[in-house]
């Protein structure tokens, strides 16, 4: 399926490099342009070169009292990185899903076309929305130039606590290890403390599990207590309640197998985001709608010269 | 035409189509502003009305599976006892289904905060131009490969029907509060608007109305807002106590540096509902002013409103039609409206070349052509003027890996000559 000639891999910060497929031996990197466009805070949209790490896009808008809920796992991460893995931060409970702050993107296709979709407004239905489109395409149908995103203010407190809270309105985040939960609530200060309280406050945000070998498992969020119960002690592992995303790590290739098959078991799936067993495709199930995804990879790239191999499907052809 | 009554008979109708060599159109309600439910070229029409039940409802995942026939409202209605809502609520949510909002990625006034349709589907089944059936985006909060689910949503009866929707519910906030504001000059309270987001302020809801909208809105339902305002805002905040108290504080304080010559907050729910039964009733009240008008929708940067709307009213003065403007001004939606009578000789070229003017005058402001209505027929034409040869050329692909045969909705959306190289193509069936 690979046309003749060099096969491109698009380049951030390589903090996921090894997510989805692997990458090709001996691709051409390409790496996207660094730096703020335009950046109107009293509009809370910001357009930013796609190889700007979050770091820098953070400070930027910090400045200015606001800020984008990207929330990478590694600062270092790339605007351009982030949209393309598509994997959303710990705030996703309240903030929505990377793929809700995309306003615009611009994106070199496989065939060499600069093509721009979506718009520059916070409200848009103009034409086909090619920003979510883009977004967890692992750089499979363009090289990122540009992307315009949607910020929001700051809060003026945001704070973790032990605890349940089940019934919270609003939390930003409620993580669960097996032991321990926890949750985070951002607000004014009075409605901070008031929805705290019987809560034991947090001096530091919990850790994600890490390891050489992690994954992220997606389950429908009322399957989440049966998936991690069956993860029985192999795997370390932190679930976001009310989400469905459960981050789990191991120093075994196999462990992380065996969550993959137990994601399978309760309706759900595995992308791996790190190490693995070297026979993984990443993504470990059929692609859903296969034929038809397989085309949508066509039209942005016909000679599948983009990261052919981090989907499975690509292999394949 | 055919109103199927499950998935299986949309695909048999698909079907059908297809044998026959028909295009075929997806249709809810018909309320649709840009056409694109309109059939053109004797399609196979295939109406959802008749797929109108509520699926299933998991109120602990804050979950609906709903048929594409579902009215909006009736879905919130559904849900109610639950302390839940369905958040996107068009202005015509007692009317449209929600697969018509899925087909046009609908918003309304609270999408503000929540966002618009798209941020609320989760999962839908849909039939595809080749009649099969299959799920875009499921209950887990990732799916595999790309997302297809967020390329369906508005993408307005192009890319298949939508059969069965899994749409996400919103628990209500536990405190609300509506504002009222009032202003003597349309200047004054869309510097207002740009100034609560500037402030930091995101409200749930930021509307906004000038006067001949405002006083045709109290003569209809007596909202209570004041007649001799030049233009009022309504503004809503939600939340807990602390937040809701602050932003209420902080709009007040912004309105009045603008001269506000009224600030009040709604006393209790009946207040709130009076307020917003106005808002929502706007178009209705038209109807006492003219007979027929000409509603547009683009957006603006939110700090382009008060130039964008100086222009609108010069516009509309040039070309001697009336406008009136209602919108979601909290996102720089707007929604200008013209209005005439068409029994009036020559009117209709008045009200269409200030119509693509004002839309010009977005574009020229760094805005889009539209913010929520869609693009259908009417602005498919002038969908050059935001996107270059390979922007369009690029949608144009993804349709056709969609609907490689070209058989969903026709004609919408996409201008003709989209695709490169498509106007020197040789026409099918071209002897040469
Ligand atoms: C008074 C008034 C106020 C309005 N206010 C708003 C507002 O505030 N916000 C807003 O966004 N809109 C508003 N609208 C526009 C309109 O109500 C929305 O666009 C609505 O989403 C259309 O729903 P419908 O069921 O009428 O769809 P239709 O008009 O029947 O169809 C609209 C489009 O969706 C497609 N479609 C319909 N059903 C399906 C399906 N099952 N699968 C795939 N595609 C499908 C159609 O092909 C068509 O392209 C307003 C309209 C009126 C008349």
């Amino acid at each position: 399926m690979t046309a003749p000639g060099p096969v491109v891999a698009p380049v951030g910060a390589r903090t996921h490099w090894e997510i989805g497929g692997p990458p090709t031996e001996g691709a051409v990197e390409v790496r996207a342009p660094v730096g703020v466009i335009t950046y109107e805070p009293a509009d809370m949209t910001i357009t930013v070169g796609a190889g700007t790490s979050f770091d820098t896009l953070d400070g930027v808008l910090a400045e200015h009292g606001q800020e984008c809920a990207l929330d990478p796992r590694s600062r270092a991460a790339t605007v351009g990185g982030i949209l393309a893995c598509g994997l959303s931060g710990l705030r996703r409970l309240r903030h929505g899903p990377v793929r809700d702050h995309v306003l615009e993107v611009r994106f070199e296709t496989g065939d060499g076309r600069l093509v721009k979709g979506g718009g520059q407004t916070v409200k848009n239905v103009t034409g086909y929305d090619l920003p979510r489109l883009f977004v967890g395409s692992l750089g499979t149908i363009g090289v990122l130039q540009q992307a315009t995103l949607r910020c929001r203010p700051r809060f003026p407190r945001s704070r973790w606590f032990a605890g349940s809270a089940t019934d919270s309105f609003r939390a930003s985040a409620r993580l669960w290890d097996g032991a321990r939960e926890a949750v985070l609530f951002e607000g004014v200060d009075a409605d901070v403390e008031s929805q705290g309280r019987g809560l034991a406050p947090l001096d530091t945000p919990p850790a994600l599990p890490d390891g050489p070998h992690r994954g992220r498992i997606s389950v429908a969020p009322g399957r989440v207590g049966e998936c991690t119960a069956a993860l029985a002690g192999r795997v370390r592992w932190c679930a976001e309640l009310g989400v469905g995303t459960v981050h789990v790590a191991a120093d075994e290739a196999d462990a992380l197998v065996h969550a993959r098959s137990v994601s399978h078991a309760y309706g759900g799936w595995m992308l791996r985001e790190a190490g693995g067993p070297s026979d993984d495709d990443g993504f470990g199930c059929a692609l859903p709608s296969a034929a038809l995804m397989r085309r949508v990879k066509d039209a942005f790239d016909p000679g599948w010269k983009l990261n052919p191999a981090r989907l499975p499907f690509a292999r394949i052809g | 035409m055919c109103f199927p009554r499950s998935s299986d008979e949309v695909a048999a109708a698909v079907g059908v189509a297809r044998r026959h060599g028909r295009a075929f159109v997806a249709r809810g309600s018909g309320t649709g502003l840009a056409g694109g439910a309109t059939p053109l070229d004797d399609p196979v029409v295939i109406v959802t009305t008749q797929m109108n039940r509520v699926l299933e409802i998991d109120p602990q995942a804050r979950v609906a599976w709903v048929e594409p026939g579902v009215l909006n409202l009736d879905l919130s209605r559904a849900v109610g006892h639950l302390g839940l809502h369905y958040a996107p609520d068009p202005s015509s949510q007692q009317a449209c289904t929600i697969g018509g909002n899925v087909g046009t990625n609908a918003g309304g006034p609270h999408c503000l905060a929540d966002g618009v349709t798209s941020a609320h589907v989760l999962a839908v089944d849909v039939v595809l131009a080749d009649g099969t059936a299959t799920r875009l985006g499921g209950l887990e909060p990732d799916s595999p490969g790309y997302d297809l689910r967020g390329c369906f949503v508005g993408s307005e009866g192009t890319m298949g029907i939508a059969t069965r929707i899994a749409v996400r519910l919103t628990p209500d906030p536990p405190c609300v509060a509506t504002l009222l504001c009032a202003f003597d000059s349309v200047e004054a309270a869309a510097t207002t608007v740009s100034g609560i987001i500037a402030a930091g302020v995101l409200p749930a809801a930021l509307e906004m109305m000038d006067a001949p909208i405002t006083r045709a809105v109290e003569d209809f339902v007596g909202a209570g807002y004041p007649r001799d305002a030049q233009a009022v805002l309504l503004a809503e905040v939600d939340g807990l106590e602390g937040g809701v108290a602050e932003q209420v504080d902080a709009i007040a304080e912004v309105a009045r540096a603008n001269g506000a010559t009224l600030v009040r907050v709604a006393a209790d729910d009946a207040e709130r509902a009076l307020l917003w039964k106005g808002r929502k009733s706007a178009f209705g009240a038209i109807a006492r002013i003219a007979p027929d008008y000409y509603l547009h929708d683009a957006v603006v940067p939110r700090t382009k409103l008060v130039e964008v709307l100086r222009r609108v009213y010069e516009i509309a003065d040039a070309h001697e039609v009336i406008v009136m403007n209602v919108f979601h001004a909290g996102d720089g939606n707007l929604h200008p409206l013209l209005v005439f009578d068409q029994r009036e000789p020559g009117v209709w070229d008045r009200v269409h070349a200030a119509g693509t003017e004002i839309l010009e005058a977005c574009l020229d402001a760094g805005g889009v052509l539209t913010g929520e209505h869609g693009v259908g027929i009417e602005k498919r034409d002038l969908m050059p003027r935001m996107f270059s040869p390979d922007d369009l050329d690029a949608q144009a692909r993804l349709r056709d890996a969609f609907d490689p045969d070209g058989v969903a909705n026709p004609q919408k959306v996409l201008p003709r000559g989209s695709r490169c190289g498509e106007l020197q193509r040789v026409p099918e069936g071209t002897w040469i």
